[in-house]
């Protein structure tokens, strides 16, 4: 178990989201970094849609009340156990006093932080993420808070052993997103799609779970005539009349009447998911066949088998 | 829609009968596509190294031959109670002028029959209804509430909504009902699904 002492920026209960309620109007929510969440429970022995910990930019503290194996992943926010750096990457044995902070933002600008057994929180229509605008999953619906208490349930294996666990191979988090390009029915177009690859965008400052808010050179909107409202999902850039283009993300409404120009790659919404408001972002046009090997390349690593590294348990016990 | 996704367009101009060809081709796709009706239109999502994309096209188009508008799933009917205007439906009179009608005879054609739930979007639990007759058509306002409470009864773009909870919101609002739209704690979480048809009754 652990208290928050500081929650930072933002700090969410979320796992890999709520699909098959999208007809009800509910958004799919879940990690923003799905593949950072899905390695930090398979480091801590939890099944990969166990709910973890997104801690956005820093400034998060949680003091361990009782002993727990913990793994953290995802962009590197200094994260720091009793004020020495916490192994990352890999599962850590955390004892009753010890504090964990992230001081700020290294590299990416969401870390995953999974408890061996998964943060125990109610399921609320088939998942434990937090959807912050409707109020509802996770810790009350809301984003943590000082002095909260993430219980996790019991976890199936012996935690001593599930500390220790490195994960083998470093995930790509090249601030570039593959995209395929969508039908001219629903707004594409050559000339758009060839416009939003040709600059380099920042993420504007209202971006959020919902979605990132791209800033450059306004694109033609070539609104197509009554454009009827249609399902839309996270990756699919929508192209509102101002010109400057929406990626959306985790929280995004399940349907959309705005024109679409591309969609993000499955294999590359994890990148999109360690932005933040400044940031910049490339896109680059691929091919379907490239989208799928792309997407067949990541799902075989996230199945690599997991090291054991005796030197990072005992690193991490010296410290206590 | 990318290498995981499908969107499958209804492009014939009635919107009743194309929405009523979306919903039944929905109706009849796997539920592990978790298929999404919208107003014209079916957005499927699969993992394409489990089906190929191909093969889910194979299967739509097999679905497709057995859609027909007469083919929609029987919705239920659902009476939903309105009480119109005043601080409840601040823009009734505003709205009936720009139509050309009274604020009774707006609410004697919203109650005139049931309308049809065409899709969920925009918010947890909102449904657009409809298509409503040319003769209740407006455009959006102008300028958007910021809030518009919970319950709201509106207008605009050839069809009706009702806000599930307190949102932003560019439709006339005509009245407000006391019926809770959404309860994520719910096993059905929204009390409108698509199809369903709805029956607007003017409360006291």
């Amino acid at each position: 178990m652990l208290r928050v002492v500081a929650p930072g920026a933002l700090c969410s209960v979320q796992d890999l989201g709520r699909p098959g309620y999208q007809r009800f109007g509910v958004p799919v929510s879940g990690a923003m970094d799905a593949v950072a969440c899905i390695i930090a429970n398979r480091l801590v022995g939890n099944p990969p849609g166990a709910a973890c910990l997104e801690i956005t930019l820093g400034g998060t503290a949680l003091e361990v009340v009782s002993p727990c194996v913990i793994a953290v992943t995802g962009g590197d926010l200094g994260a720091t156990l009793n004020g020495r750096p916490l192994p990352t990457w890999a599962s850590v044995f955390v004892r009753p006093g010890q504090r964990i902070t992230f001081e700020g933002r290294r590299m990416g600008g969401r870390a995953y932080l999974a408890l061996a057994g998964g943060v125990d929180v109610p399921l609320v229509l088939g998942s434990r993420s937090t959807y912050l605008p409707g109020r509802f999953g996770g810790l009350d619906g809301r984003p943590l808070q000082m002095d909260d208490l993430i219980r996790s349930t019991t976890p199936a294996g012996d935690p001593l052993r599930l500390a220790g666990r490195l994960w083998p191979s470093p995930v790509d988090y090249r601030p570039l997103i593959r995209v395929l390009p969508l039908p001219t029915s629903i707004g594409s177009s050559e000339r758009l799609v060839s416009g939003l690859t040709a600059q380099p965008w920042r993420v504007g400052a209202t971006s959020n779970r919902i979605g990132l808010r791209l800033e450059g050179a306004r694109l033609p909107v070539e609104q197509p005539s009554d454009l009827a409202s249609f399902g839309v999902f996270p990756g699919v850039i929508q192209l509102p009349p101002d010109g400057q283009p929406i990626l959306l993300m985790a929280d995004a409404q399940p349907t959309g009447g705005y024109p679409v120009i591309a969609v993000a790659i499955q294999a590359d919404l994890h990148r999109a998911g360690q932005l933040l408001p400044g940031d910049e972002v490339c896109f680059s046009l691929v091919t379907q066949e490239e989208a799928i090997a792309a997407w067949r390349a990541l799902r075989m690593q996230l199945d690599s088998p997991i090291a054991d590294d005796e030197g990072i348990a005992l690193a991490a016990a010296a410290q206590g | 829609m990318g290498e995981a996704a499908l969107l499958i367009e209804c492009l014939l101009d009635d919107v009743a009968v194309a929405n009523a060809h979306a919903l039944a081709l929905s109706a009849r796709l796997p539920a592990d596509w978790h298929p999404l009706p919208a107003i014209r239109s079916v957005l499927i999502r699969f993992d394409p190294l489990r089906d190929a994309q191909d093969e889910v096209l194979a299967h739509v188009r097999r679905a497709l031959v057995t859609v027909t508008p007469d083919a929609v799933p029987a919705g239920r009917q659902v009476v939903v109670p309105v009480r119109y205007g005043g601080e409840d439906g601040p823009d009734l009179e505003d709205a009936a002028r720009q139509l050309g009608l009274t604020p009774d005879e707006l609410i004697a054609q919203h109650t005139a029959q049931p309308w049809r739930v065409l899709m969920i979007g925009f918010a947890p639990g909102f449904p657009y209804i409809g298509p409503l007759p040319a003769s209740l058509h407006l455009p959006r306002r102008a300028t958007p509430r910021a809030a518009v409470p919970a319950g709201s009864v509106a207008i605009a773009a050839g069809m009706t909504g009702i806000y599930p909870a307190r949102l932003p919101g560019g439709w006339h609002l005509i009245g407000r009902t006391p019926l809770a739209l959404f309860d994520p704690m719910r096993d059905s979480p929204a009390l409108l699904r698509p199809g369903d048809h709805v029956q607007f009754i003017a409360a006291a």
